[in-house]
């Protein structure tokens, strides 16, 4: 799949942000007046930021509004109604803490958990397609679940939980690479399948001499060699380098702001590769995956 | 609504016959032209007298097969939205656009509540989607609902323009529901089959699968060499004197 720059940057983004508000909800820290203020300008930024860059691939954006309407069978919906929900939730939850230096817990928990659902229903757009089956696995809102926890987990200055977070999440990350690139040849689907012909089955010619929407949005290909560079990069940042700074230095300013960082660059890999190496089972029809063909 | 009907009156859709495409891509002109000036916003093409690109609802691929013994051979593929009913790309739409309807089963996007978020196209295995890059909507086939039920057209216009473009004959419409109808039967006579069936999709449109090529079993390879053969290397009478003749010049 084409990896397009305002998700991947959504994704990465809103995760920490929701993962940070998941964390002041539950009161790990329990935050009041200028303090709580900064965290709560941090945990906003991200989230809302992200979901603005998600709007940038809308090609209708006008007609945004109207995906509220569809929370009974889609994914898609149910994101937007609990990124909505828990940003309220947790507005009113902030607004206590800073202004009146009252924790309401019970409105945490809520916030809290609606923070969750949201990272979930995010992972569930993609964990839901069957055309793509690497994304189509459990260990997809896994991974989502992980990195958003482990970030919010580093920014909401926590460093022992970041530590066990970030470790689970590099474990997770390392075991849907590896179920992933068996996904496509465990869903079955061929050249062979895809157009019902018997024998060899290659393309010979394909519909048009140029690039359409579909060959750019699901046709995307990754080297190989770059595609193990990066994972190898995606995960060094993720896991060992966060969680090295950490133990070494301890939980000072300096090498927790270089620890997000080198959190975020990781996950950011990650997720151009989350989008790059998915294989849409339209490429068939244009005659990619082929390797995988059962002669 | 978004939710797929329980089950439809009718399962309107198309049969494909494989062996009888010759791959002219009549059909995607007359689907292009008639989406274009009817139904929804216009098909867009960008710089098409450059790195042309734009929005079809009806493709040909072309693929070799090459059987386990025996010549290759070509096999042209039309492919239009297959109005799936256990359509994917309808469960995932957030915005209430895409539907399927209960009376006949017809897949569409309703052009004035999508958002162009280009999930539906994700979510179909068959690339039946494709957002109109000028417009930013989602377009797919129709089944040319505003021509089958047009009752200011004359009755033989009445079906899909790829249907009645055709010149092979390779393209049929008409109701899958009904066991009895032509199109089931034609399925049922010639082994109709599902694309890509394990993707649990059920797509209503049906492809007929290349009949077996014939052989000459006791007839030599190359039936026309032998007529081939010189007839005569070295010609008498009146030839052999003009090619004397000729020689000396
Ligand atoms: S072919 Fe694709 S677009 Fe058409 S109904 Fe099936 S899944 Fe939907
Ligand atoms: S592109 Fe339009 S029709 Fe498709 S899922 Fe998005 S809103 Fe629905
Ligand atoms: S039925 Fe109509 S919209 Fe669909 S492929 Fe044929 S001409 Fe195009």
């Amino acid at each position: 799949m084409q990896p397009a720059p305002s998700v991947i940057i959504f994704s990465t983004l809103s995760g920490a942000g929701f993962g940070l508000l998941f964390f002041l909800g539950l009161g790990l820290p329990v935050v009041t007046g200028g303090i709580a203020f900064g965290f709560y300008l941090i945990a906003y930024v991200l989230a809302v930021g992200g979901l603005l860059a998600s709007v940038f691939h809308l090609k209708n954006p006008k007609n945004a509004w109207l995906s509220y309407s569809q929370w009974r069978t889609s994914w898609l919906s149910r994101e937007g109604w609990a990124a909505v929900l828990a940003l309220l939730v947790m507005g009113v939850f902030a607004l206590f803490q800073v202004f009146f230096g009252v924790t309401l817990a019970p409105l945490g928990w809520l916030g809290a958990a609606l923070s969750l659902t949201t990272v979930f229903t995010t992972a569930m757009i993609y964990t839901q397609l069957r055309t793509v089956p690497r994304w189509n696995q459990p260990a997809t809102p896994v991974v989502f679940l992980t990195a958003s926890l482990a970030g919010g987990a580093l920014l909401s200055n926590n460093p022992m939980l970041a530590v066990i977070l970030l470790i689970l999440l590099g474990a997770a990350v390392l075991f849907h690479w590896w179920k992933g690139d068996r996904r496509f040849a465990e869903a079955g689907s061929t050249i062979g399948t895809a157009t019902q012909l018997r024998g060899r089955v290659s393309l010979w010619e394909k519909p048009h001499t140029g690039e359409n929407y579909l060959t750019r949005e699901m046709v995307f290909r990754v080297a190989r060699k770059h595609a193990v560079k990066l994972r190898v990069i995606a995960l060094v940042l993720m896991t060992p380098v966060p969680v090295a700074l950490i133990l070494l230095f301890g939980a000072h300013h300096l090498p927790v702001a270089l620890a997000v960082l080198s959190y975020v660059a990781g996950v950011f890999a990650q997720r151009w590769l989350f989008f790059a190496e998915a294989e849409h089972v339209v490429g068939l029809y244009y005659g990619a995956h082929t390797g995988r063909q059962v002669a | 609504m978004t939710a797929l009907p329980e089950a439809t009156t009718k399962k309107l859709g198309l049969v494909i016959d494989l062996d009888t495409c010759v791959g002219c891509h009549a059909c995607v002109i007359a689907c292009k032209g008639w989406n274009t000036q009817n139904y929804g916003v216009p098909l867009s093409d960008q710089d098409p007298y450059g790195q042309a690109s734009g929005t079809f609802l009806n493709r040909i691929h072309s693929y070799q097969v090459q059987p386990a013994t025996g010549a290759a051979q070509t096999t042209h593929f039309p492919k239009s939205c297959l109005h799936c009913e256990d359509a994917p790309c309808v469960t995932v739409c957030p915005t209430g656009a895409s539907y399927k309807r209960a009376e006949d089963g017809i897949v569409l996007v309703n052009e004035d509540a999508c958002m162009g978020c280009g999930l539906c196209a994700w979510a179909c295995p068959y690339g039946a989607r494709e957002v109109d890059e000028a417009a930013g909507v989602m377009k797919k086939c129709t089944l040319c609902v505003d021509r089958i039920y047009n009752e200011t057209l004359p009755e033989i216009d009445r079906q899909p323009a790829c249907v009645r473009t055709c010149p092979a004959g390779a393209r049929h419409f008409g109701d899958l529901g009904d066991p009895d109808s032509d199109v089931s039967r034609l399925v049922a006579d010639r082994g109709g089959l599902d694309l890509m069936p394990e993707q649990g999709t059920k797509p209503v449109n049906q492809y007929l699968p290349p009949r077996p090529r014939d052989t000459l079993d006791d007839v030599p390879e190359d039936v026309l060499a032998p007529f081939l053969a010189p007839v005569d290397e070295t010609p008498q009478g009146f030839l052999g004197w003009l090619d004397r003749a000729l020689e000396k010049l």
